[in-house]
Order: C-alpha cells, then sequence, then structure tokens
C-alpha cells in the first residue's frame, strides 16, 4: 500500500510487541544560518546554540542543534515562532544571517522501544551506536536526507522532509513488520 | 565502499554520505577571456588521472553539507588525510613518511 503526504497525520504508524514509531505533533521549526559572531545570536535568543556538529541544547522550550560549522535548525512549540523569528529579524541589520521557517517542511517519526536501534540499522549507512544519548546528526536513512535525534537509549526522533516522508514511513513499516515476524519465529 | 573522515565533523563515515567533486586544487583563471582556446581547455578538461596519490574533493552532502579536501591512494584506496577547504595543499612526501 503506498502512502501519501496527506496520510502521515499524528498517529500510530507501525507497532510490534515492543517497538513503536508514530508520526509526532507539529511543531515550529527554523534553520539558522550564521558565519560570525554566534555569541550575540546566543544572548538574543536566550539559548546557547552548539558550536560542534551533532550537539544539541536546549532552553525553556527551544531546541537547538549544529548541523554544520554554520548551520543550526531551531525547534519550537508552533505559538512562540513569532517571537523568534522577530528576535532574529531585529539582529538582521548589524548581524547579516539567514532565517527560514522550515515548520512544512519535514515531519518527524518518533521510534522507540527495544528494537528501535536496530530498525533503524535497516537503512542507515552509520553505526547508529555513534549517535550518543543527547546527540543528533544529518545522516542518511533508505537514501533519504534525515536527521537522527538520539533521546534516550532506544528512543529516536527522525526528521524527513515531506516528500520523502510516505517513502521512508513504508520503510519502516516494513521494518517493523519484519522484525516482529523475527520475534515469533525465533 | 570507502570510509572517509569529515574534517568539519570529525568523524570517519561511510561513503554514501558523500559525493565526489573532483581533482582538487583546480583554480579558476581569474580572467579567462585573456586565454587561449588550449589553456581553457586544460583548465576545463584535463586532469592528473593519478595513479597513486590524487588529491581530490569530496562533499558531506548527507551531514554537514561542506566540501573538503581528501588524499587518497586510487591503487590501493587508502586515505591518508583529509583537510578543509582553502587549507593548503599537504606535502606528499611527508605524508607518506609519516604513514610509515
Amino acid at each position: 500500500m503506498s502512502k501519501h503526504i496527506s496520510s502521515l497525520m499524528p498517529a500510530v504508524l507501525a507497532k510490534s510487541p515492543n517497538m513503536c514509531v508514530h508520526i509526532m505533533p507539529l511543531i515550529g521549526r527554523i534553520s539558522l544560518r550564521i558565519r560570525q559572531e554566534i555569541d550575540k545570536f546566543d544572548d538574543a535568543l536566550g539559548i546557547e546554540l552548539p558550536r560542534q556538529i551533532g550537539a544539541r541544547s536546549s532552553k525553556d522550550d527551544i531546541e537547538a542543534l549544529c548541523l554544520g560549522p554554520d548551520e543550526w535548525t531551531l525547534l519550537m512549540p508552533i505559538e512562540k515562532l513569532s517571537t523568534v523569528q522577530n528576535t532574529l529579524a531585529g539582529l538582521y541589520a548589524s548581524l547579516p544571517h539567514s532565517m527560514t521557517e522550515v515548520t512544512g517542511r519535514e515531519i518527524t517519526f518518533a521510534i522507540e522501544g527495544e528494537q528501535a536501534e536496530t530498525l533503524l540499522s535497516i537503512g542507515c549507512p552509520r553505526d547508529i551506536r555513534t549517535i550518543k544519548i543527547g546527540q543528533a546528526r544529518r545522516t542518511l536513512f533508505d537514501g533519504a536526507t534525515v536527521v537522527i535525534w538520539c533521546d534516550a537509549h532506544n528512543k529516536y526522533r527522525m526528521d524527513v522532509w515531506n516528500s520523502f516522508a510516505p517513502f521512508v514511513a513504508q520503510t519502516l513499516e516494513t521494518g517493523v513488520g519484519e522484525l516482529a515476524a523475527e520475534l515469533t519465529q525465533s | 565502499m570507502l570510509l572517509i573522515p569529515c574534517p568539519y565533523c570529525a568523524e570517519t563515515l561511510p561513503e554514501v554520505e558523500f559525493a565526489y567533486a573532483g581533482e582538487a586544487h583546480v583554480v579558476r583563471p581569474s580572467d579567462p577571456s585573456l586565454m587561449s582556446d588550449e589553456e581553457w581547455e586544460n583548465y576545463l578538461f584535463i586532469r592528473t588521472n593519478a595513479k597513486g596519490t590524487h588529491f581530490e574533493r569530496w562533499r558531506h552532502i548527507h551531514g554537514c553539507g561542506r566540501f573538503f579536501n581528501v588524499v587518497r591512494d586510487t591503487v590501493s584506496d587508502k586515505i591518508y588525510m583529509a583537510y578543509k577547504a582553502g587549507e593548503p595543499k599537504p606535502k606528499i612526501d611527508a605524508l607518506l613518511e609519516k604513514q610509515r
């Protein structure tokens, strides 16, 4: 069965006795590119932007992830988007940067349960365990660029661009089914 | 599959996260209209095609998104080092000596 973007609403996508993949509710996302004077952005946003690629920080209800030497993703509740956007707009004249609201660009799958690591390993070429708890990485999953967040042992989030989401959702569904079948056999 | 060290992420990662981007240290002429056809052809198409140590560009496209340079042996596929874009070309002899 093929999936459509419109069918990917917050709900359980696939479930087995020891694993659950669900689609997370809408969250505000901002893509931020800064080349210099990052400290001043820390002060203005009230959150210390992580400097190391893959590192995360969070304060109040904003979460920041460093994706590249000059690239960050900020996650926040939708209501907070305008506040952050206004703060950054105020800085623009003196501190050139690029801020884009990308809330509608991607959806997030939450992957939780004993076999979460195994499920990710079916599509990701990287050793999943190199993504430590409290970190995140941009990498590949079954050919699509995704961001994998590790929140706790066997508790992951995966951000996927909308255009890849139906395809990735199917891979995850198949994976959950196959891993569950392996368990019943053994 | 190659395992490529990304100097920005400071991690060694599988090749599928990267895209190959041709030979490194090919400098675009500042004023192409002053060049002869032969020189222009040379810049556009002629590459060293080294058998042995080769300086090449890679892009960590499914990661930090950065271009960087790698020194790879085209015979053994051994990667000697990776360095950030814009850094000077490392000396091959010193590099090989260090590896021994």
